[in-house]
C-alpha cells in the first residue's frame, strides 16, 4: 500500500490502461510484490478459503433468487420448486446450503488459526475486530437465511432468536416486535430477512471483508513463529529477506487447498448434503406452522455452542435476559483478546504450557458445547435424588454450566495465565519447520 | 488588524460547522424515522391482530378449545371443580404463586383462578421461556408421572405448568402463562384482544 510503483512501465495496452486506472501497481502492491512470510503452513489457507466461499455463495444465492419466492404463502413450495423443478436447482441450493456450514467450519479454523499464532496482537488488533465484525455479520446472514426455506425449524428458530429480543429489559416486547413487523413471525418477518439475507448483510460483508483485507495488506500477515519479517529487509530492495511474493507462491498454495476443499465440499453435496440432519435439519421439510411447536428446536450446528450457553444460564429475578447476555457476550468477547493477551510472544510455539492447556480447554469447551446445543437437555438423564444441590437437575444442563464457565474462563482470566505462562525465546527470523 | 479579523472569522467557521453539522445530523435522524417505523406492524397486520369473540358455552366442563388470536394460540380451558381445587394444592411448587410478575396477566384476573370468572381461564398457549407452543395434559398422572395434577407441559425444553398458566419450580420458564386482556360481552361471549379500560 505505502509502495508506489510507476505506472509508465508498460507499453501496449496495459500501458494504456494503466495511463488511466492503477491495474498493474495494484496487482503489483497486492499479489506479484506483496510479501508474506515464507513459513505459512496448512492454518494460513483459510482465509482464502473463506473468501471463496463468499463469492460461492453470492454467485449461487443469486441465482437462488432467480426462482425463489419471499411469500409465507409460497415460500415453501418454490424451495421445492428448485429441488424438483428448476434445471440444476437442487445442486445450487445444495451448493448454497452446503456453503452455509462449511463457510462457518473454514471461518472457525481461520479464528483458531489466530488464537494459535497471536494474529490479533500489535498491530493487527484492527484486522482482528473487523474480522470479528465478520464473524458477527456472518451469523446474522445465516440467521436470516435460514427462515427462507419457511419451514417449521425455520419458524421456531426465528421464534426462539426473535423473542431473545423480547427479553431485553424496558423495550424488549417493543423490539421484538418491530424485528418481527408483526405479533408473530408471518410474511411481514420473511419479506424483510430476506431483504436483510439478499442485501443488506451480503453488502455489509462485502464492505468488512474488504476493509480486513486493507488492514491486513497494510500491517502484513502474521506466521506461524509470530516474528515480524519486516524487522529483517534486504538493504538494497526493501524486501523483507523472509517474504516471498504472494503470486505465484501462495496463489499455488491456495490453489492446492482449494482443490482438496472441494474434495469434501462436492463429496458433501453428492452423497450427504443434508448430512444426518446437521447441515439440513428434518423438521424443515415440513412447512411451518405457528399453531405446532416441533418436540425439539434446535439451531444449525454452527450456532450451537452459542445456543448452549443461552439455555446454560438460568432465568434470574423472572427473567431470561441473563442468559440473552451470556450469549451475546459470548459473541462479542472475542473482539477484547488482543487486550486480554498479555503474552509477550504471538505464537503458541513459544507460549508456555499454561496457556496452551487453556486455550485446548477453551476448544474442548466449545466442542461439547455445540454437541450439547444439538440435543434435549435431558438427553444424560438427572442426577439422583439424593444428592445435594444437583438432586433432580439435568446431567446435560449442569455440565453445559460447567464448560460456559469454563469458555468465559479462558477469556476473562487470559490476562493472568498468559502473563504468568512460561515462554520460550523467540528466533528473530521465521523457521521452516 | 488582519490577525484580529482572521480570529474572528475562525470562531465564526467553527460555529457555522458545528451548526451545520448538528442541523445535518438532526434531519439526517429525522430522515431515520420513516425508515424504522416502516418496519412496525403495518396498518393490516394490526386490523389481522385485532380482537377476536369466541362463545365459550361451547366449551364442555374439563375440556379446553383452542383459538387463535395474533396468530397465537388461546386456550379457553373450562375447569372443573376439581380442577379448581387442584389449584390451591401445593403453592410452594409453583414458581410465583402469588402472581408477582404483573405483566403476565391483566389487573382483574391477578387473582387465585387467574380469570374473570373462576372456572374458565383463558390464556396463551406460548411457553414464557422461548415461544414454544406446550400441549395441554388435563388429567392428573399418566405419562407425566404420579404427582402430576393436570396442566400444561412444554416439549420443547420440560416446563410445566399448573392449570391457572402457573410455573412450577425447576422449569426453564421463568414466568407464568401470559392472561391476554379479554371481557364479556355477556354471560357466554368473551372478547380477546379488548378489555374495559386499554385496548391491546
Amino acid at each position: 500500500m505505502a509502495k508506489k510503483i510507476d505506472s509508465q512501465d508498460s507499453a501496449g495496452f496495459i500501458g494504456w490502461i494503466d495511463e488511466r486506472f492503477p491495474l498493474s501497481s495494484f496487482i503489483k502492491n497486492h499479489l506479484t510484490e506483496y510479501y508474506a512470510p515464507k513459513n505459512f503452513n496448512f492454518w494460513y489457507l483459510f482465509g482464502a478459503l473463506a473468501l471463496f466461499v463468499f463469492v460461492m455463495q453470492i454467485l449461487t444465492g443469486i441465482f437462488l433468487t432467480m426462482h425463489y419466492k419471499p411469500d409465507a404463502a409460497q415460500a415453501f413450495a418454490s424451495v421445492e420448486y428448485i429441488m424438483r423443478d428448476v434445471s440444476f436447482g437442487w445442486l445450487i441450493r445444495y451448493m448454497h446450503s452446503t456453503g452455509s456450514s462449511l463457510f462457518f467450519v473454514v471461518i472457525y479454523l481461520h479464528m483458531f488459526k489466530s488464537l494459535m499464532y497471536g494474529s490479533y496482537q500489535k498491530p493487527r488488533e484492527l484486522l482482528w475486530i473487523f474480522g470479528v465484525a465478520i464473524f458477527l455479520a456472518l451469523m446474522a446472514e445465516a440467521f436470516f437465511g435460514y427462515l427462507l426455506p419457511w419451514g417449521q425449524m425455520s419458524y421456531w428458530g426465528a421464534q426462539v432468536i426473535v423473542n431473545l429480543f423480547a427479553a431485553v429489559p424496558f423495550i424488549g416486547p417493543d423490539l421484538a416486535e418491530w424485528v418481527r413487523g408483526d405479533y408473530l413471525i408471518s410474511d411481514a418477518t420473511l419479506n424483510r430477512f430476506f431483504a436483510f439475507h439478499v442485501i443488506a448483510l451480503p453488502l455489509a460483508l462485502a464492505g468488512l471483508i474488504l476493509t480486513h483485507l486493507i488492514a491486513l495488506h497494510e500491517v502484513g500477515s502474521n506466521n506461524p513463529d509470530g516474528v515480524e519479517i519486516k524487522n529483517y529487509k534486504d538493504k538494497k530492495t526493501g524486501i523483507p529477506l523472509d517474504g516471498i511474493p504472494f503470486h505465484p507462491y501462495y496463489t499455488v498454495k491456495d490453489l492446492i487447498g482449494l482443490t482438496v476443499f472441494l474434495i469434501v465440499f462436492a463429496s458433501i453435496i453428492f452423497f450427504a448434503p443434508e448430512m444426518g440432519g446437521y447441515f439440513l435439519e428434518a423438521n424443515n421439510f415440513v412447512p411451518a406452522d405457528p399453531l405446532v411447536t416441533p418436540s425439539h428446536i434446535a439451531p444449525v450446528w454452527y450456532f450451537t455452542p452459542f445456543y448452549s450457553i443461552l439455555r446454560a444460564v438460568p432465568p434470574i429475578l423472572n427473567s431470561q435476559f441473563p442468559g440473552v447476555a451470556a450469549m451475546g457476550l459470548s459473541v462479542l468477547i472475542f473482539a477484547f483478546v488482543p487486550w486480554l493477551d498479555k503474552s509477550p510472544v504471538r505464537s503458541i510455539r513459544y507460549k508456555g504450557i499454561l496457556y496452551k492447556k487453556w486455550l485446548g480447554a477453551f476448544v474442548v469447551s466449545f466442542i461439547i458445547l455445540g454437541y450439547l446445543g444439538t440435543v434435549p437437555s435431558t438427553i444424560w438423564g438427572q442426577f439422583p435424588m439424593i444428592l445435594p444441590l444437583l438432586g433432580g437437575s439435568d446431567v446435560a444442563t449442569v455440565a453445559a454450566r460447567i464448560f460456559t464457565i469454563i469458555y468465559f474462563s479462558f477469556f476473562i482470566l487470559m490476562p493472568i495465565y498468559s502473563k504468568k505462562s512460561i515462554t520460550k525465546p523467540v528466533p528473530t527470523r521465521v523457521t521452516m519447520k | 488588524m488582519a490577525n484580529k479579523s482572521k480570529k474572528v472569522s475562525l470562531d465564526r467557521r467553527r460555529f457555522l460547522v458545528a451548526a451545520t453539522s448538528v442541523t445535518g445530523a438532526i434531519g439526517a435522524t429525522a430522515l431515520g424515522v420513516p425508515f424504522v417505523s416502516s418496519m412496525l406492524p403495518s396498518e393490516k397486520a394490526k386490523a389481522a391482530g385485532a380482537s377476536v369473540q369466541v362463545d365459550v358455552s361451547q366449551v364442555a366442563s374439563g375440556e379446553v378449545l383452542t383459538t387463535e388470536w395474533r396468530g397465537q394460540p388461546v386456550w379457553i380451558l373450562n375447569r372443573s371443580d376439581e380442577m379448581i381445587k387442584s389449584l390451591k394444592s401445593n403453592p410452594k411448587k409453583l414458581a410465583d404463586p402469588n402472581l408477582n410478575v404483573s405483566s403476565q396477566q391483566p389487573k382483574y384476573c391477578q387473582n387465585k383462578t387467574r380469570s374473570i370468572k373462576p372456572n374458565i381461564l383463558v390464556i396463551v398457549g406460548i411457553c414464557t421461556h422461548l415461544g414454544c407452543a406446550p400441549s395441554p395434559r388435563l388429567s392428573p398422572k399418566g405419562d407425566m408421572g404420579e404427582n402430576w395434577e393436570g396442566g400444561f407441559f412444554c416439549p420443547c425444553h420440560g416446563s410445566k405448568f399448573d392449570l391457572a398458566g402457573r410455573v412450577f419450580k425447576g422449569s426453564p420458564a421463568p414466568t407464568n402463562l401470559v392472561v391476554p386482556p379479554h371481557k364479556y360481552l355477556d354471560e357466554n361471549i368473551i372478547i380477546l384482544g379488548e378489555d374495559t379500560k386499554e385496548k391491546a
